[in-house]
């Protein structure tokens, strides 16, 4: 069984490592290079099946599918790396704050994560989205701050199990300053858990952005968005099938390679947990 | 009872929180609301009635204890599109997202459990792995392409389904089932994913420990092992896990009435974004998060019930 476990996680990590890759190279080529123009509208060719000069066929102006699931990447991984930016640096600082000072200033941001928790993600996302407005910016933003309470949830722990420990002491000793305390002595010590915690929230930003893309209230045109695209490709589901299972798999594959990663992340950096 | 009190306090906390963020985060609004919700080209008396029909023109802790008045006895204001009260809006689509949801409830316990279970006794054979990485694959897929996937394999093919709309119980309950299995399906697939999962470790822990081994040697049938006792015990932790599937099927009818055209409190939702009909926007996230946060609630007190070492906590 031990022998089993040892191979599941070096698995993860290898197919989670090669999609996420994958996926970034597509995204830095795509930037240079795509097979068609992503926005050239060719009627005549509209809703075409898959085959050597349209790899995932065309849509129902006759834009290439394939460059625009190339391109799509660009919007995926920005929504991606903005969320988790926001949701990481507010949500360790917010817990990194409640966890090593404690007290009542704790307990305040604590309650306030539960409330914010308290919210189903999605309607969290949606209300966020109605004040802001749609856009790529705009829902990383939205999605970021439904990013904020686990991060903080878990750095509070770390923080917490930290502060009273003896290098922290002999650091308070020769006088160090308390944020220096924080991030150059404890974060470094409970980063792991946040790494882990930040791999998922890019997972479930890219599900959240696809959905709201899908609900018209995510990322607009002209920017190419996976959701967006799923939308789109609904009215043709009898007669294109191919233009729905472009996008639709292409998010479900990097949010599997990134749960295998976090996965394979978690067994790694804690052998006590177990998947 | 301790246990209950402080428990209901940090519910009745979390509500207050809940509503002044839901409250809160429509000041921060840029700009000036009535005029984004009427247009630039509105005249500025209409600009002044509907400001002061909405109280903007009062101080901002007014607006709030009024709203919230508003909220407990259910009077949440006209909504600006519909020019309806917000509360006779939400009761006409509640009923479409609650079969949704109980439906949806109903397949993920039905599937979920005998299905952990039968990969927990089968613990790193094939059929486990397989069932493990299946279900890996489940929570990855987007759950609207999932509808879209169930329309095109199964709504297209057999005709029993209809893939859009709704048909109310009261007119045929045939009819609403044809209408509400495949969005139920498509919120259930992820979550049965994740609870499998859930179900399968409770109860690997719970065969695991002595009195399982000591019910055994007494020669108790395996069936009876399985049902009498681990079952019950393993209950406990999935209870927890009940809680926040609950979340997640509220969140998930939203989407998938989208995808099916279902007229619940979701689509509702959306248009009412889409709009820009801010009272109902607050209205409707502040009743769904309300009644998840109550859930909650109501899960840990039986949870309480059920394994009394919880209250010494």
């Amino acid at each position: 069984m031990k022998n089993s476990q040892r191979y599941t996680k070096h698995i993860n990590l290898i197919i989670g490592l090669l999609v996420i890759v994958g996926f970034f190279l597509v995204m830095l080529i795509s930037f240079f290079y795509t097979p068609h123009d992503v926005n050239a509208m060719n009627i005549p060719d509209k809703l075409l099946g898959p085959s050597r000069s349209y790899f995932f066929g065309t849509d129902e102006f006759g834009r290439d599918i394939f460059s625009r699931i190339m391109q799509g990447t660009q919007t995926a991984f920005a929504v991606g790396i903005l969320t988790v930016l926001i949701g990481t640096s507010f949500g360790i600082l917010i817990g990194g704050i409640a966890g090593y000072v404690g007290g009542w200033i704790d307990e305040i941001f604590m309650r306030l994560m539960d409330a914010l928790m308290a919210f189903p993600g999605i309607i969290l996302a949606l209300m966020l989205v109605a004040i802001f407005g749609p856009g790529i910016v705009n829902t990383a933003i939205a999605l970021g701050i439904i990013a904020i309470p686990a991060i903080a949830r878990i750095s509070r722990s770390g923080f917490v199990q930290h502060r009273d420990a003896e290098y922290v002491l002999a650091a308070k000793l020769i006088g160090v300053k308390p944020y220096k305390i924080m991030f150059r002595h404890i974060l470094p010590n409970i980063s792991s858990q946040i790494i882990v915690a930040a791999t998922v929230t890019f997972a479930t930003a890219m599900l959240a952005e696809a959905a709201l893309s899908y609900l018209g209230l995510g990322v607009q045109p002209p920017n190419p968005s996976w959701g967006r695209m799923l939308k789109d490709s609904q009215a043709y589901l009898v007669n294109a099938p191919w233009y729905t299972f472009a996008p639709g798999g292409a998010i479900t594959i990097l949010v599997l390679g990134l749960y295998m990663l976090s996965n394979a992340l978690r067994d790694y950096m804690d052998p006590r947990s177990k998947s | 009872m301790m246990y209950i009190i402080r428990r209901f306090m940090l519910l009745i906390t979390t509500i207050l929180l809940v509503s002044m963020i839901t409250f809160g985060v429509f000041q921060i609004l840029p700009g000036d609301p009535v005029r984004t919700m009427l247009g630039t080209e509105a005249d500025p008396t209409q600009i002044e009635n509907l400001r002061s029909e909405l109280g903007l023109d009062r101080p901002l802790y007014e607006q709030y204890s009024d709203w919230m008045k508003g909220l407990l006895t259910g009077e949440l204001g006209n909504s600006i599109r519909f020019s309806m009260p917000v509360k006779d809006l939400l009761f006409d689509r509640l009923p479409v997202t609650m079969s949704l949801a109980g439906l949806t409830l109903i397949i993920v316990l039905t599937v979920s459990l005998p299905l952990g279970m039968f990969a927990a006794r089968r613990q790193n054979k094939l059929i486990d792995v397989s069932l493990s990485t299946v279900t890996q694959i489940g929570m990855a897929v987007p759950s609207f392409w999932l509808g879209m996937m169930l329309i095109l394999y199964v709504g297209m093919q057999f005709s029993f389904f209809k893939i859009s709309g709704y048909i109310p119980w009261s007119q045929s309950v045939s009819g609403a089932l044809s209408t509400l299995i495949l969005p139920a399906l498509t919120i259930a697939i992820p979550q049965i994913a994740v609870n499998f999962r859930y179900v399968r470790t409770a109860i690997l822990e719970q065969i695991q420990l002595d009195y399982v081994r000591t019910i055994r040697s007494k020669g108790m049938s395996e069936r009876n092992v399985m049902y009498k006792h681990v079952l019950k015990n393993s209950m406990i932790p999935i209870l927890t896990v009940f809680g926040l599937i609950m979340a997640e099927v509220v969140a998930g009818t939203i989407i998938v009435e989208q995808v099916f055209s279902l007229p619940g409190i979701g689509q509702l939702l959306i248009t009412a974004i889409s709009n820009r009909d801010f009272p109902l926007v607050q209205g409707i996230v502040m009743y769904i998060t309300v009644a998840v946060v109550v859930i909650n609630f109501i899960v840990d007190i039986l949870y309480s019930v059920l394994d009394p070492r919880i209250r010494l906590r």
